[in-house]
Order: structure tokens, then C-alpha cells, then sequence
């Protein structure tokens, strides 16, 4: 991060774009955590000394929308900031910010980040940041997917932002984020003015504040000065790319963030090579809002036809060239979802499907190659069915296991209950083996999303809510509102010491002492200050306590709304941070315990009960070694972390007597060795005679 | 492929979440830098982080040809069907994953596959056997690919102390489908300075594995049962003079099974059964009816009582399977804890016959001693009394005999035996579902339960009809959910059709 002018700075696309926000002489950053711009905030925490001697200021905002009024700094002073969140998801939470940030405009070069997290991987909603650009007159940034682009792209970004006063998107994608490269670094700047300057200056200009009559000129300033100035700034210094090709006929405009998708395709089709040096002209639209009309048209010009490669639905750039060239009179015909599907993710294979039928449509003589997967159908359809699906599921001893184990048990004996659930890794719960959760709306949302059914029952409906989504906004839109409305059913806040999903961050709740950052306070507290009666904490392992709760949570009436914090540490973190420290103790000689489960294996039942209550990836199975019996026997694999949800499961479901659980001791005291040696002789002696007359009778 | 195009060597990993497949992308990625070679990668997680598997897509170019050209390549984001020059999967079913992505095509891409299975948790969630049989994708493998290489990865991984991306990373070195020699791979891995012996090590496996490795693993052979003193002498001999050639060597693992459970005389009342069994069999089916008689009359002949699962829990052998695989040190201490949680039912099973059966009978004892039984029991068997509690219940094998449960199991496998033996005169094959449709009823506690029931239940319905196919499809449904969903639909579904 540290390195300047002219060195080569190699990395992933994520780190590439928070140097070049060093470059760029930010004075802060903010945003929210989520995948696929997890990593970037992770690298800005790790970064905080860079940052500290550079005078920035870096905050993990509370939330998406916490983050985009950060800009608000941006208004009044000349100061460049930056927030990064997932997007659509980010954006939706965002968007009352931005919406109010876009209307006053800025002064300072504010740029959004925002991780498109849209196609393969993805684990949202499939909707388009396009829209929300287009809704506030934002503009929206999709660079080529290569490092020194995405780099070059963030700079520019930040002058496209000053020179016409707007706040800018910078589109991420998934695959973009995590892309290897390098490029030629500048020297970092430290940002003028710096915070405390302005802070101590402090300027105040009405008419960037959004009330009327402010708020109605700032509508006319976006189209009347801002837009203009925008269109004049990417023209100036050419954002978009035009790429000439041998042919005249035809023309494919394309989002900069396809370009490399659209060249291989036109490479295996042999209409360019590697270096992308292509037979018929591009245009790449590296901006894709605002869009250039003379620079369409006049890449429209002459040509009989022009494709228009545009992700995701609807086709807003489709319709606008439309109207484009319609106003210009153009005869250039524009074909885009009529060749391409009008939804999903635009891989290789579908680009080529599309550009095949363009050029065959317009009647552009060539013979395309054979498909490749002419070649390979075959084999995919003779193994179709006959490869297992592997849903996603709970780490290896996760700590929110047993919780839905609990739940899973309480249902077995009362009954389903409605489970509102919520955003995060325990969202999970909703596949094999718990297939627990009937909704999900949305981060933080899983106490709301079961207010409706605030009615007489005796079934209450029960919602889970992760600790990162009841400090996103769920204390309030949940819990508060259960306490407001006087419902009765019950919240299980999943309380795990860290933000899990994303990546492990820290939250207020969090246990662990976080530099720069309080933490450790208490989700009970917090909920019993806003009011909630019924509240306790038990520890998720404790599952015959964690039944008793739930249970009476469920069947007590006219207490309000009832809060059961279920907390354990995240499993992959604590693991992480263990790790290390056990094997350190071992090699210093230090008495340490491993725990680990196991199966045995002549006294399983092969009826996998224990995996349907558990889901734990080192819970698994094995082909039985007794020749007589023909199920596959459960067995606990190396990974198991002695967690204990097994041996808990047994007991409290009433498995078999199977599971049995080893404590291993690393440098045994002297008295660890007497026992042992003790034990070892008394029971060596009992098997012995056991072991005599066993062979006798053989 | 076309060999005049100038284009990027293409490498797609599919990679389970844990197997370091990140690390073996930095290592191909390093190694193709360090060798005149432009290289991307990227991938994508998401979801799939959590268990699920992760795509990672590799590019590389030759440096020379970039700067003669004075442009760079453009890499793609995306592994591209037809393109992919090397497929690398770290586990089976990914394999097929890979396949069924349209990343792997004959004359063009080396496919690197570990042969272990991850069973996903569909498989592994099922009542009874949910593995799927992916010899069908390892065939498909042969033929969809230019080279497949294919060993178990992960034990090499074990064996070596190692990790299965240095093996892959080996296994890719050895094939040759990569420009790059195996210093320059090994050089890679000292350079990243991270575990460097343990890698070597596991590279190496891997780099040996190549050549060595047959192409699938052979079907494991089942045991070949073997007596180990004079009684299971005996038993050996009467079982090869009154039993048929094909149903020998199961009817010796049943008597073996059945003397070890109880006694000699136990074991020759297994043969007397099985012996009279045999006389209504018929040979033209090459005594199938016998051979599942033999192994289920076993199974249900040493059911698992509190004394069974006593004597297991102590035996020496278990002891020692335990400390190997928790990989114990010699002598270090181990500590054994057992989890119980016998109900009501199960410590009645082990009482003589009368008790067993006034208590079960009686609402009020039942409820008396109810609060024993509410709760699990943690026992150490490594501790002196824990050990010697289980070690003394184990010798009430001498009573079992006397025992409430030995009873009932004697009067229901009777009932089952009967059963057979009747539905041979009907239909040979009837008789063959009704023989393994027992093998539901097994285990403890619910389990048991549940399983006793819908035996009963199939046992019941198909009685009137003794159509084979109605009890295979009762026996399926039957191990399909928990709550008997399906097994009440199919049943439903049955008496609809009369």
C-alpha cells in the first residue's frame, strides 16, 4: 500500500482499488460490509496505520445507509470521500442518502463501490445498480475487468464526481473484485483539506440543503448544469472507448464490464484475436449512466445494424439507444434482447449464442466454428442426475447448530411453527438438514417480517435475526416495533461475536476488544433497555437449556415480545484464532486438551438421525465395515473441533449410543500420567480376562 | 481446438471450501509469473464458501508473445467450454460438477480429479444408504476428456502429513499440462515460504501419484469370514455340511456374529434355523432367499440390548480403534466419554421377563421411574467405575436369556420367519422383499420404533396382495422421511389401487 511512483503494485481488483483511493487523496472512507466488497473493508481495517499517517478516516458504518450519509461531508468542502456496500441490497438500504445526497449535489468527489453482486455465486435478489443511478442522476461507473482499468477508473471516477457536482457509482463486479493483476502505482496523497480543517471552518450553504424551495432547484440543476457538465467531462477525456474493426456494417456496443467476456467470444468465433484487435467496431461503454447520444449516434452511423450487449433486466440502455437514434432518424437497426435472453448472468457461452444470431440476422457472411458444446452435450446428459447437488450449509462446529437442532426438536414435539428468518449465515437453516424458515426480507428484517402475525395463537410465530443484521437496523425495525405493537411472539437473536457472514468483522456486541472500536456491549442489555421483558441469554451448546427456553418462550403468554439471545462465538474465527495458540502451548509443553467426537462404528445404526439434527460438514458417513450390514455408518471425520453438539443431540433426542468423545491430553502432568497408568492396568487386566475368555468360547 | 490461435493456457478448479483452493491458484499464478508468463485468475465464492464449492479461473500468456505483439492479451473472467486447457477438481462429485459445466472436452483438456468422495448432505442425510454411485461420472470422465488423472488425493494428503491443494499441485506438475517444469513448481512453493516442508511432501505424493495411480479405485472386497477358535471351528464345519455353496460364507459371518453376541448354542440355534430354512428354498434362484435370510436372522438375532452395547463399549479392539483415530501418541492419555440416554424402554429390555413387562404395563411405575430416565448420562469408560459399571452390565450376557426383550425378539422373529417361509410357496420374489424388508427394523429408541412399525405396517398391507413390488416400494418410502410422509402417501397410494 506504502509503495509510489512507478512501482508495480500486483493484486486482487479489490486491492487494487483501495490503492488507488490512497492515489487519489481521500480524506475518508466508510461503507458496509457484504460479500463481494467484504475484502475491501477488511484490507482498510488492516490499513488503519497507512490511513492514520495519511489523515484519513475510516469507518465500519453501522449500516448501508449510515455509510452514504458520510458524504454529507463531501457538500460544503472540497473533500473527497469514499463508501463501498453489496449491491443491490447495500444500495436499497442506502438509497434515502443517496437520494438526498444526489438532490444538493457535492463539492467534493464523492465515489460508491458498490460490489455488483449479480449471476453465478450470487446470494441476493438479481436486480441492477442501474436503476438506482437513474432514480437520483447518479452517475454509474462499469470499467473493463482488468486491474489497470478498474485503477484508472477510480480516479477518474473522482473528477467525473467534482466536475459536475455528483455523487458516482463504481460498479464492482463479482468477478472484477476478485481478479489478479498489476499495474503501475502512483505516489498516495494525503487529502487537502483535511477533515479537521474544514471541520474547524465550517461553512454552510442553504441552498445545497434539500428543502424547499432548495429541493426544486436542485432538480432543475441536475439537468440543466450537472448533466451537461458530466456529458462534457466523459467526452473530454474519453471514458467510453471506441475501438474501430475492420468492417463497416455492423457495430457492437457493449458495458465495459462485458468487454472481456464480448472479445473472447469474438476470438473463439475468429472475429478478433487475443489482443482483442476485432473485425467489426466497439464501443465500450465504460459509463454507462449518463449515456453519450452523439457519441452513439455517430458510432451508429453507416452501419446496417448494431448489437447492444447489455446485462440484466430491464434493458434501460437498450431503450435509451433506442429512443437515441429514433430522435436522430437514424436506419441503423438496434438488436439486443431480441438475440440475448432478457435475464440472467452473460457467460460465454450465451454472448456466443446472441452474436451468432446477430450476424446471421443481418446477413454477415461467416461460418461459425462448431460449438464446443456440440462436443460435450453428450457427456453432460448421460452423467445428468447422477451427480449429487451440494447445497451450502453451517461451518464445521458452528455455534448456530445447535439452536436449530433445538428448534428442529421443539417442532418434532409441538408442532411447525411460522419462522420468519432473517439475512446471514443462519439463514441457512432453510436447507437440509434443518429446513427451518419460511421467509426472508431482508437484513435485519426477520422480527418484521413476522409482525403480521401479532394475533392470538398458540403457536406464536418465531423469527431469527443474525447479531450483525439486529445492529443493522433490526433493534429498532424489530425489536423495537415488536415492543411498540405489543407482540407476543419470539426473536431469537443469533448472537456469534462477529459479523459471520461477511467475513468475521466486529460489531458492538462483539467480545473481543477491537482497536479503535467499543465493543462488548450486550444484545440482552440493548434489548431490555428498549423495552423487552422476557430476555435470556443461554449458550447455544446448551441445548437441553436452549429447548427449555424456547419452549417457554413459546407458550408463555402476555409477556410482550420475548428476546432469547442464543450466543456462542463463531466457530471459524474462534478456530482461527485458536488454532495457532494450541499448537504454540503444545510445542512450549504446556498441558493442553484437545476434545474431538467420534461414531462407534459397530454400534450405529446406519439411520443417520444424529446428521439430520446436525448438518456438521465432519459429521458424515462411510460405507459400513460390518459385511452383514448394508447402510453406510455415520462417522466424524478429522476436521471435527470437538465443538460438542453431538454428544448434546444424542442426549437430548435420544439417539443411539454411538458418539463418544476423546479428550486428548498434550503434555500430561504427573499426575495425568499416574491416573492414566492406573486406569490403563485396571482396565488392561479387565480386558484381558474378557479378552481370554472370549477366545475360548470362539 | 484449433492449434493456430494464439490464445492464453486456461485453467478451471473447482475446489470444496477448506481445500485451499484460493493458495493452489496464488501457486499457479506465482509459477506462471516467475516463468515468463502473464497470468489472471479470479473466482467466485459467495454462497458457496460455506461448504459448497468455489470456481477458479486461471489464464496464462506467454510474455514474449505479448511484447512481439506490443499489446496485451485480454483474459476472460470466465472458464470458456471448450477452452479450458486444465480442469482440476478437488473431489468426486465436483469432477462431475465440471463436466456438467461444460469445462472439460476430449482432445483438448487434461482433467486432475481427486477420486475421494464428500458426501454432500443429501447423501448424507438419508434413513438409510443415500450415497450416490459416481462410477457413472468416472466413466463419462475417461471418454470427456483428453487425459484424466484420478487417485485419492486426500489420502495422499493424510499420508504425507499434507494438504490435497500440494497434491493437486504434484498432480499437475506430473501431467504435463501446464509449460512449466517441477523445479519451477517446487520453487514456487519454498518462495511462498508458507509450510514449505509439509507441501514438498505433498507435492511429491502427488507428483508420484500420476504415474502410479490406477484410474479408479477397486471395489473394496468384503471380509471373508474366519473363525478364531474351536466353536467357530465347529460352526465353519456345519455350515459347509449343511448349507449350499452360496450362502456359506454370509451364514459363517451370522454364526460367528451370533456366538460372539451370546454363546455356542445361540450361534448352532442361528444354523438350526437357517438349516430348516434351506429345505423351502429353491435352488433354481441359487438360494438368494437363504442368503438374505441368513444375514437379516443374524442382524435381528444379535439386536442391540444394553449388555450388546456394554460389552462393545469395553472391548479392547474399540479402545484401540479409538486411539488410532483420534491419532493418539503412544501412551498419551486419552479420555473416553460416552453419551447414554436409555429410556424407560431399554433398561425394561434388559430386566427379567416378568419385570420388564409389569413395568411397561404399569402407568404408575412407568411414571415413578420416569425421572431416571429424563435425562442423558455421561460416562467415562476410561475412568475405573465408569468402566467397571459397563464391564459388570456386559456380563449379564449370561442372563440375556432371561430378559424381557430376548423374549419379545424371539416371539417377532418367529412371526418374520414364518412369514418367509410361507410367501415362498406364493412367489419366490415376494418372499425375498418380505425377507430384507426387516432390515428397517434396527437400532434404539425412536429409531427402533419407528422402524418396527412401518415393518409391521408393510408386513400388514401386503399380506392380502404379496406383491413384491408393493413391499419394495413400502421399504423405500419407509426410509424416506422421519415422519412418515411418504410412507403414509405410498401406503395411501396402495390400498387406492387395491
Amino acid at each position: 500500500m506504502r509503495i509510489g511512483a512507478g512501482e508495480e503494485f500486483a493484486g486482487e481488483g479489490i486491492l487494487a482499488i483501495t490503492k488507488a483511493l490512497l492515489e487519489s487523496g481521500v480524506a475518508y472512507v466508510g461503507g458496509y460490509q457484504g460479500s463481494p466488497i467484504s475484502h475491501l473493508m477488511d484490507v482498510l481495517s488492516d490499513a488503519e496505520e497507512i490511513l492514520g499517517e495519511l489523515g484519513i478516516h475510516f469507518e465500519t458504518s453501522a449500516n448501508e445507509a449510515a455509510a452514504a450519509a458520510m458524504a454529507a461531508a463531501s457538500v460544503n468542502y472540497p473533500l473527497r470521500g469514499a463508501v463501498t456496500f453489496k449491491s443491490t441490497v447495500g444500495t436499497n438500504v442506502a438509497s434515502d442518502a443517496l437520494a438526498n445526497l444526489a438532490s444538493g449535489g457535492v463539492t467534493g468527489g464523492v465515489v460508491f463501490i458498490v460490489g455488483e453482486d449479480y449471476g453465478e455465486g450470487s446470494s441476493i435478489m438479481q436486480e441492477r445498480t442501474h436503476a438506482f443511478a437513474m432514480k437520483s442522476q447518479m452517475w454509474l461507473i462499469d470499467p473493463r475487468p482488468n486491474v489497470p482499468s478498474i485503477v484508472k477508473a477510480v480516479g477518474q471516477a473522482f473528477e467525473l464526481s467534482e466536475a459536475s457536482n455528483t455523487p458516482v457509482f463504481l460498479q464492482m463486479r463479482i468477478r472484477s473484485c476478485h481478479v489478479h493483476g498489476r499495474f503501475i502505482a502512483k505516489d498516495n496523497v494525503r487529502p487537502s483539506p483535511s477533515l479537521r480543517d474544514a471541520l474547524e471552518n465550517p461553512k454552510r450553504d442553504l441552498e445545497r440543503i434539500v428543502l424547499p424551495p432548495a429541493s426544486f432547484v436542485h432538480e432543475q440543476e441536475k439537468v440543466h448544469k450537472r448533466w451537461p457538465a458530466a456529458i462534457e467531462y466523459i467526452k473530454a477525456n474519453g471514458l467510453n472507448e471506441h475501438f474501430e474493426g475492420g468492417r463497416d456494417d455492423v457495430g457492437i456496443i457493449v458495458q465495459g464490464g462485458l468487454y472481456n467476456s464480448l472479445i473472447r467470444t469474438l476470438e473463439r468465433l475468429r472475429l478478433s484475436d487475443t489482443y482483442g484487435n476485432s473485425d467489426i467496431p466497439i464501443y465500450v461503454m465504460n459509463v454507462t449512466y449518463p449515456m453519450i447520444d452523439d457519441e452513439v449516434v455517430s458510432f451508429c452511423r453507416g452501419k446496417n445494424a448494431v448489437l447492444l450487449i447489455e446485462e440484466g433486466q430491464p434493458n434501460y440502455i437498450e431503450q435509451s439507444v433506442g429512443s437515441m437514434l429514433r430522435r436522430a432518424d437514424s436506419s441503423t437497426v438496434l438488436v439486443g434482447k431480441d438475440v440475448f435472453p432478457m435475464a440472467g448472468e452473460y457467460t460465454i457461452q450465451v454472448l456466443r449464442s446472441g452474436l451468432v444470431g446477430f450476424l446471421e440476422q443481418h446477413q454477415v457472411f461467416f461460418k461459425p466454428p462448431e460449438d464446443p458444446m456440440q462436443q460435450i452435450a453428450g457427456f453432460i446428459s448421460e452423467i445428468d442426475g447422477y451427480v449429487p447437488p451440494r447445497p451450502p450449509g453451517l461451518c464445521t462446529g458452528c455455534p448456530e447448530r445447535p439452536v436449530f437442532a433445538s428448534l428442529k426438536m421443539l417442532q418434532q414435539e409441538m408442532g411447525e411453527f411460522h419462522v420468519s428468518a432473517d439475512i446471514g449465515c443462519h439463514l441457512f437453516s432453510i436447507l437440509p438438514p434443518f429446513n427451518i424458515g419460511n421467509t426472508t426480507m431482508g437484513y435485519g428484517l426477520g422480527a418484521a417480517g413476522a409482525s403480521a402475525f401479532n394475533t392470538e395463537s398458540d403457536r406464536p410465530a418465531i423469527s431469527i435475526m443474525g447479531d450483525g443484521g439486529f445492529w443493522h437496523n433490526g433493534l429498532t425495525s424489530g425489536i423495537g416495533n415488536a415492543v411498540f405493537n405489543q407482540s407476543d411472539g419470539l426473536t431469537i437473536v443469533v448472537d456469534n461475536n462477529y459479523s459471520a457472514a461477511t467475513g468475521g468483522q466486529d460489531l458492538l456486541s462483539s467480545k473481543g476488544e477491537a482497536e479503535g472500536r467499543s465493543t462488548q456491549h450486550p444484545i440482552e442489555k440493548a434489548v431490555q433497555g428498549i423495552g423487552v421483558k422476557w430476555t435470556k441469554t443461554v449458550r447455544t451448546y446448551d441445548i437441553g437449556e436452549m429447548r427449555k427456553a424456547l419452549k417457554e418462550a413459546v407458550t408463555q403468554k402476555g409477556t410482550g415480545p420475548k428476546v432469547l439471545v442464543a450466543q456462542s462465538e463463531c466457530m471459524l474465527n474462534k478456530q482461527r484464532r485458536e488454532k495457532p495458540l494450541f499448537a504454540k502451548a503444545v510445542g512450549d509443553g504446556k498441558r493442553v486438551v484437545r476434545e474431538r467426537f467420534g461414531v462407534d462404528e459397530d454400534t450405529c445404526t446406519g439411520d443417520h438421525a444424529c446428521i439430520r439434527l446436525s448438518g456438521c460438514p465432519s459429521l458424515t458417513v462411510k460405507p459400513n465395515p460390518d459385511p452383514l450390514k448394508r447402510q453406510p455408518v455415520s462417522f466424524v471425520d478429522n476436521s471435527c473441533v470437538g465443538c460438542g453438539n453431538c454428544g448434546e443431540v444424542a442426549h437430548e433426542a435420544v439417539l443411539c449410543p454411538s458418539f463418544y468423545k476423546a479428550e486428548i491430553i498434550f503434555n500430561p502432568g504427573a499426575f495425568d500420567v499416574f491416573l492414566w497408568n492406573l486406569r490403563k492396568k485396571f482396565i488392561g487386566w479387565l480386558q484381558n480376562r474378557a479378552d481370554r475368555r472370549r477366545l475360548r468360547a470362539a | 481446438m484449433d492449434t493456430n490461435r494464439e490464445r492464453p493456457i486456461s485453467v478451471a478448479m473447482l475446489a470444496l471450501g477448506g481445500q485451499g483452493g484460493g493458495v493452489l491458484t496464488g501457486w499457479l499464478v506465482e509459477t506462471a509469473e516467475a516463468n515468463g508468463y502473464i497470468a489472471q485468475s479470479t473466482y467466485v465464492a459467495g454462497v458457496a464458501q460455506r461448504t459448497g464449492a468455489t470456481v477458479y479461473c486461471v489464464e496464462m500468456f506467454p510474455q514474449e508473445a505479448a511484447r512481439v505483439a506490443g499489446q496485451l492479451p485480454v483474459f476472460t473472467p470466465y472458464p470458456v467450454p471448450g477452452d479450458v486447457d486444465l480442469v482440476i477438481a478437488g473431489e468426486m462429485a465436483e469432477t462431475g460438477r465440471a463436466i456438467e459445466k461444460g469445462f472439460v472436452t476430449p482432445n483438448a483438456t487434461t482433467l486432475i480429479a481427486s477420486s475421494h468422495r464428500v458426501y454432500s448432505m443429501p447423501e448424507k442425510e438419508a434413513l438409510g444408504d443415500g450415497i450416490m454411485d459416481l462410477s457413472r461420472v468416472a466413466d463419462v470422465a475417461v471418454r470427456a476428456s483428453k487425459q484424466f488423472v484420478c487417485f485419492d488425493m486426500q489420502k495422499a494428503a493424510d499420508e504425507t502429513g499434507s494438504v490435497i491443494s500440494s497434491v493437486l499441485l504434484g498432480a499437475i506438475a506430473a501431467s504435463g499440462a501446464l509449460p512449466f517444469d517441477r523445479q519451477a513448481f517446487e520453487e514456487t512453493i519454498r518462495r511462498m515460504g508458507k509450510a514449505v516442508e509439509s507441501n514438498l511432501r505433498g507435492f511429491a505424493a502427488g507428483f508420484d501419484g500420476v504415474n502410479e495411480a490406477p484410474v479408479q479405485d477397486p471395489v473394496i472386497a468384503i471380509e471373508k469370514a474366519s473363525p478364531r477358535g474351536p466353536s467357530g471351528r465347529a460352526l465353519a464345519e456345519r455350515v459347509k455340511a449343511e448349507l449350499p455353496e452360496a450362502v456359506r460364507d454370509i451364514a459363517l459371518h451370522g454364526a460367528l456374529r451370533t456366538l460372539d453376541y451370546q454363546d455356542i448354542r445361540y450361534a448352532n440355534d442361528y444354523l438350526d434355523a437357517l438349516g430348516a430354512f434351506v429345505q423351502a428354498d429353491n435352488a433354481d434362484f441359487d438360494y438368494a432367499l437363504t442368503a438374505e435370510v441368513a444375514r437379516q436372522l443374524a442382524l435381528q438375532m444379535s439386536y442391540e440390548d444394553t449388555i450388546r452395547v456394554a460389552d462393545l463399549k469395553t472391548r479392547r479392539e474399540r479402545f484401540d480403534r479409538i486411539r488410532k483415530h483420534v491419532a493418539a501418541g503412544d501412551d498419551q492419555p486419552v479420555r473416553v466419554v460416552e453419551y447414554f440416554h436409555p429410556r424407560i424402554e431399554e433398561f425394561c429390555d434388559a430386566l427379567p421377563s416378568f419385570l420388564g413387562s409389569m413395568i411397561l404395563r404399569s402407568a404408575l411405575l412407568r411414571k415413578m421411574l420416569a425421572p431416571f430416565f429424563r435425562k442423558g448420562r455421561n460416562i467415562s469408560t476410561t475412568s475405573i467405575s465408569g468402566f467397571l459399571f459397563l464391564y459388570m452390565l456386559s456380563k449379564m450376557k449370561r442372563i440375556r436369556r432371561t430378559t424381557y426383550r430376548y423374549k419379545q425378539q424371539k416371539i417377532f422373529i418367529d412371526d418374520w420367519l414364518d412369514k418367509v417361509t410361507a410367501a415362498v410357496c406364493d412367489d419366490y420374489d415376494y418372499a425375498l422383499s418380505v425377507a430384507r424388508c426387516i432390515e428397517i427394523v434396527k437400532g434404539y429408541g425412536e429409531t427402533y420404533e419407528r422402524g418396527r412399525t412401518r415393518y409391521l405396517a408393510t408386513v400388514g398391507a401386503a399380506a392380502a396382495t404379496k406383491n413384491a413390488d408393493a413391499v419394495r416400494r413400502l421399504h423405500r418410502a419407509a426410509l424416506a422421511d422421519e415422519q412418515g410422509r411418504v410412507f403414509d402417501e405410498t401406503m395411501a397410494a396402495l390400498e387406492a389401487n387395491g
